[in-house]
C-alpha cells in the first residue's frame, strides 16, 4: 500500500485517537500539577435554626480574585504525587528509618492509601486474571465437546454474568452473600458458625470480590476460545490421534499453541480491566476492606464537596503508568513473536 | 346514589379549581423560570409539590429531586445562566456552594416576599441570609419499647445506659444483635464519628484556623464507644447504610439505633414490616456520653438556595415559588414527612425524638468550609480501627494526615 494511501486511511482514527485520547490524557498531566488556590479565610458570625455561632468562612470574592490571576491554580510540581495519599515519599522514608524489619516495614506501608489501594488492585489483577484464563478455556472445551443440539442454550447460560452490568451484579450478589441471604445462610449452616459474614472480614471480602471478578469476565474468555476452538486444524489433530496422543497430550500440543494468540488478546485485555477494578467495590460496599486506584480517584472527585482534580488526576497518571508497566512483558513478547514470523 | 356521585365529584372539581385560583393568586409571579435540584426525599417532594402549583403558561417549572444532587450542583450553578435557579441544600452541603461564591444573597427577597418566615429560619452567613431552612434533622435514639420491657430496661439516656441495655437484650436472647447504626464506611461512618465526638464536647479544628484537632483524648474516648457499641451490632456493620438499618429495623433485627429522624415516617408506615413491630418502635432524644450533657448527635437544616448566575426575574420568582412550598399549610399536611420548621407546624409523635435531641441542646452540624474534606478523611480513615487493625491513636492521627493533605490541595491549609 502506498504511504500516501495508508495515511488517507489511517487520518480519521489517528484523529479521533488525538482528540479522544491523547489531549484528555495531556490535560490531566498539567492538572495533576497544580492544586488550588489559598483561600482566603475570614471568621463571622453565622445564623440558623439552631443559633448563632462564630465560624470562619471562605471570602469568595477576593478567592474569585486569586482564580482569575491564575486560573489554572497554584503549581505544585510533583508535590501531589509525593503527598501522602499518594507516593507518600516522607512516611515511606519514615517507615523506612523506623521499622523493625522488613514485614513491620510493608505492615506501615500498607497501611497508606496509595500502596494499600494498590496491594489490592495488584493482588485482584493477579488472581482473577489467570483464573478467569483457565475457567474460560475450559468452560470453552467442555461447550465444544457438547452435542450440537444444546450448544445454544448452554453458550446463552454462560453469557449471562457478562450481559449483567457489572454494578447490578455485585448488587445482586451483595444480597446473596448478606448474612440473611440464600449465600451467606447456606455457608454459615455448611460451616457450623452462625457468625461467619462474609462481608466482615477484610480476607472473606477480598475473596469475595475476586470471585465475583471470575464469575463476570470468564464468559469473555470463553467466547473468543470457543471461536478460536471452531478454526482448530483438525488434520493437525487426526495426525496426533494416529499417533497416538491421549485428550490431554491433544490439547496440550495442538489446542493450547493454536489459542495462544486469543490467549494473549484476553489476558492484555484483563490485565487491563481487572487494573482497573471499581464497581464491585462500590456494589459490595466493600471500601472498608478493599480500595482499589480507581476507587481512590472517586472518593476524590465525588464525596467531598469540593473536588481534589489534582489529586484525582495524580492518581489517574499513577495508574496509567501502572498499566504501562504491567503490560510490558506481555507487549515485548508480542513483538518478538512478530519480528520472529516476519 | 349516583347523584351523590356526581354532587361530590362536582363539589371536589370545584374545590380544586378554587384552590388552584388561590394558589396563583398566592404565588404572584408574572413570568420567570424556575428551576429546581434537590435530594430525593418526601419532605423535598411536599416542598417541590407545593411550589409546583405557581407553574402557569408564562412561568416554567422544571424540578430534579435526585441523590445525586451534590455531585450535580457546583458544575450545574456555575454555568452562567445556571442550570437551575435554586438547589435545596442541607447544612454540609451548602458549603461548596458558598466556597466558590454559586449562591446569592437572599435579605432583599425576604424583605419582599418572606413575609410568612421565622427570623430562625434564615441561615445567615456574615450578616447575610444565603438560604432559608424549613426542615430539622437528627439522627436519635429509636427503640422498640416491647423489646426494651421484656428485658427489664428502661429507655437509656446516655451510650453507657445503651451498653447495658444491649448487654440485657442479648443475654435474655430477646434479640441477636441489638443495636444497630449506620456505620457504612464512607460518608456514613464518619457521621457516626462526627456525632460521638460532638457528644464527647470535642472540636475539629484548632481555634479559628483549618488545623485539624481530633487526636486527643476524646478523640479516642469516641471512637472507642463506638468500638464497644459495635459488638452488639450486626458483623455487617461496616456495610450498613440508612437504606440497610430501616430494613433491619423493620425485621424485627435491631431493638435500638441512633437513626435518622427523617426515617421516623419510612420505618413506622407498616410497609414492608408488621405492625407488632412498627407499633413498638418509639423515640427520644440522642444519648448523651461518657457524662456530657449534649446529646451525641447534630442538629441539620434542610432549606432553599437562589443561584447567583441566573437573571433577576428568575430569582424573584423562584423565591416566591418555594416560599409557597414551606408554608404552615404545607406542613401541617406533611406532619409525617419531616420536623418542619414553619411558624404555626404542628408537631407529631414522628417529630419527638428531633425536638428532645434539640431542647436538650444538640449542636449543629458544623458549618467550617473545611467539614466536608474532615468528614471524607474521618469515613474513609476509621475503618481499619473498627475492624481492630489499628489502635484509635493510630486512626485519628492518620485520618488528621489525610485531612491535611487534602486540605492544603484544595487551598485551607499551606
Amino acid at each position: 500500500m502506498p504511504h500516501r494511501t495508508f495515511i488517507a486511511f489511517i487520518l480519521p482514527s489517528a484523529l479521533a485517537m488525538l482528540i479522544f485520547i491523547a489531549l484528555p490524557i495531556v490535560s490531566v498531566v498539567v492538572q495533576s500539577l497544580f492544586i488550588e488556590h489559598e483561600r482566603v479565610m475570614v471568621t463571622a458570625e453565622n445564623c440558623g435554626p439552631f443559633g448563632c455561632k462564630k465560624e470562619s468562612h471562605v471570602d469568595e470574592a477576593a478567592t474569585a480574585e486569586l482564580r482569575r490571576d491564575q486560573p489554572l491554580g497554584r503549581f505544585n510540581g510533583l508535590g501531589t504525587y509525593l503527598d501522602r495519599k499518594h507516593l507518600a515519599a516522607k512516611e515511606v522514608r519514615e517507615a523506612f528509618a523506623e521499622a523493625s524489619g522488613p514485614i513491620d516495614f510493608l505492615t506501615r506501608v500498607g497501611s497508606l492509601p496509595l500502596y494499600k489501594a494498590l496491594g489490592f488492585t495488584l493482588a485482584y489483577t493477579f488472581v482473577v486474571t489467570p483464573l478467569v484464563l483457565i475457567l474460560g478455556f475450559m468452560i470453552a472445551l467442555a461447550v465444544n465437546a457438547l452435542p450440537y443440539f444444546v450448544k445454544g442454550p448452554v453458550i446463552f447460560a454462560s453469557l449471562l454474568p457478562m450481559i449483567i452490568t457489572p454494578l447490578i451484579g455485585s448488587l445482586i450478589l451483595f444480597w446473596m452473600i448478606d448474612a440473611n441471604g440464600i449465600i451467606g445462610a447456606s455457608l454459615q449452616a455448611l460451616f457450623n458458625d452462625p457468625d461467619l459474614s462474609l462481608k466482615a472480614s477484610p480476607t472473606l471480602t477480598w475473596i469475595t470480590l475476586m470471585v465475583y471478578g471470575v464469575w463476570h469476565s470468564a464468559p469473555f474468555a470463553f467466547v473468543v476460545f470457543y471461536a478460536g476452538l471452531q478454526t482448530l486444524p483438525h488434520d493437525t489433530l487426526e495426525s496426533a490421534m494416529i499417533d497416538g496422543a491421549n485428550r490431554f497430550e491433544r490439547i496440550r500440543f495442538v489446542v493450547l499453541p493454536h489459542l495462544m494468540p486469543l490467549a494473549i488478546f484476553v489476558g492484555l485485555i484483563q490485565l487491563m480491566d481487572n487494573f482497573r477494578v471499581f464497581e464491585p467495590i462500590v456494589g459490595f460496599n466493600a471500601g472498608a476492606s478493599a480500595t482499589s486506584l480507581s476507587y481512590a480517584i472517586y472518593t476524590d472527585l465525588r464525596s467531598t464537596g469540593a473536588p481534589l482534580f489534582g489529586s484525582a488526576a495524580a492518581t489517574s497518571m499513577l495508574t496509567i503508568i501502572g498499566i504501562c508497566i504491567l503490560m510490558a512483558p506481555v507487549l515485548v513478547r508480542t513483538w518478538r513473536d512478530f519480528k520472529r514470523r516476519h | 346514589m349516583t347523584m351523590t356521585v356526581t354532587m361530590k365529584a362536582l363539589l371536589s372539581g370545584a374545590m380544586l379549581m378554587a384552590l388552584a385560583t388561590t394558589a396563583q393568586a398566592a404565588c404572584g409571579i408574572e413570568k420567570g423560570s424556575i428551576r429546581i435540584l434537590g435530594n430525593d426525599f418526601p419532605a423535598i417532594q411536599a416542598v417541590t409539590a407545593a411550589a409546583a402549583t405557581c407553574r402557569s403558561d408564562t412561568v416554567q417549572f422544571k424540578v430534579n429531586l435526585t441523590q445525586d444532587h451534590e455531585s450535580l450542583a457546583v458544575a450545574a450553578l456555575k454555568a452562567n445562566p445556571a442550570e437551575y435557579t435554586s438547589q435545596i441544600v442541607a447544612s454540609s452541603s451548602i458549603l461548596p456552594l458558598l466556597n466558590d461564591g454559586l449562591i446569592r444573597p437572599l435579605d432583599d427577597y425576604v424583605a419582599k416576599d418572606g413575609a410568612g418566615l421565622k427570623k430562625t429560619q434564615l441561615i445567615t452567613i456574615n450578616g447575610k441570609v444565603m438560604a432559608v431552612a424549613f426542615m430539622a434533622n437528627a439522627q436519635h435514639l429509636f427503640y422498640r419499647e416491647d423489646i426494651l420491657k421484656a428485658a427489664g430496661v428502661e429507655p437509656p439516656k446516655t451510650y453507657e445506659e445503651v451498653l447495658a441495655a444491649a448487654k440485657a437484650i442479648k443475654d435474655k436472647g430477646l434479640v441477636k444483635y441489638p443495636f444497630g447504626g449506620t456505620y457504612k464506611a464512607g460518608w456514613d461512618l464518619g457521621e457516626e464519628f462526627v456525632n460521638m465526638y460532638i457528644g464527647m464536647g470535642g472540636t475539629f479544628f484548632k481555634e479559628g484556623s483549618a488545623e485539624p484537632a481530633i487526636n486527643n483524648e476524646k478523640g479516642v474516648a469516641a471512637l472507642e464507644m463506638m468500638k464497644a457499641l459495635s459488638a452488639y451490632m450486626n458483623p455487617d456493620y461496616l456495610t450498613f447504610d440508612s437504606n440497610a438499618l430501616q430494613a433491619e429495623f423493620e425485621a424485627g433485627n435491631v431493638a435500638m439505633a441512633n437513626f435518622w429522624g427523617s426515617r421516623a415516617g419510612a420505618v413506622t408506615d407498616g410497609e414492608g414490616s408488621k405492625p407488632e413491630i412498627t407499633g413498638n418502635i418509639k423515640f427520644a432524644a440522642a444519648p448523651t456520653v461518657a457524662g456530657g450533657t449534649i446529646p451525641a448527635t447534630t442538629l441539620w437544616w434542610d432549606g432553599f438556595t437562589l443561584a447567583t448566575n441566573i437573571s433577576d426575574d428568575d430569582a424573584a420568582a423562584t423565591f416566591k415559588a418555594l416560599a409557597s412550598g414551606v408554608t404552615k399549610e404545607v406542613a401541617n399536611a406533611n406532619t409525617d414527612k419531616a420536623v418542619w420548621l414553619a411558624d404555626g407546624f404542628n408537631p407529631g409523635p414522628l417529630a419527638q425524638g428531633t425536638l428532645e435531641s434539640a431542647n436538650a441542646g444538640a449542636l449543629p452540624y458544623p458549618m467550617e468550609p473545611y467539614m466536608g474534606l474532615m468528614h471524607t478523611a474521618l469515613g474513609n480513615g476509621l475503618a481499619e480501627f473498627m475492624q481492630g487493625k489499628e489502635d484509635a491513636a493510630k486512626a485519628l492521627s492518620d485520618v488528621e494526615a489525610t485531612y491535611s493533605a487534602a486540605a492544603q490541595a484544595a487551598g485551607f491549609l499551606k
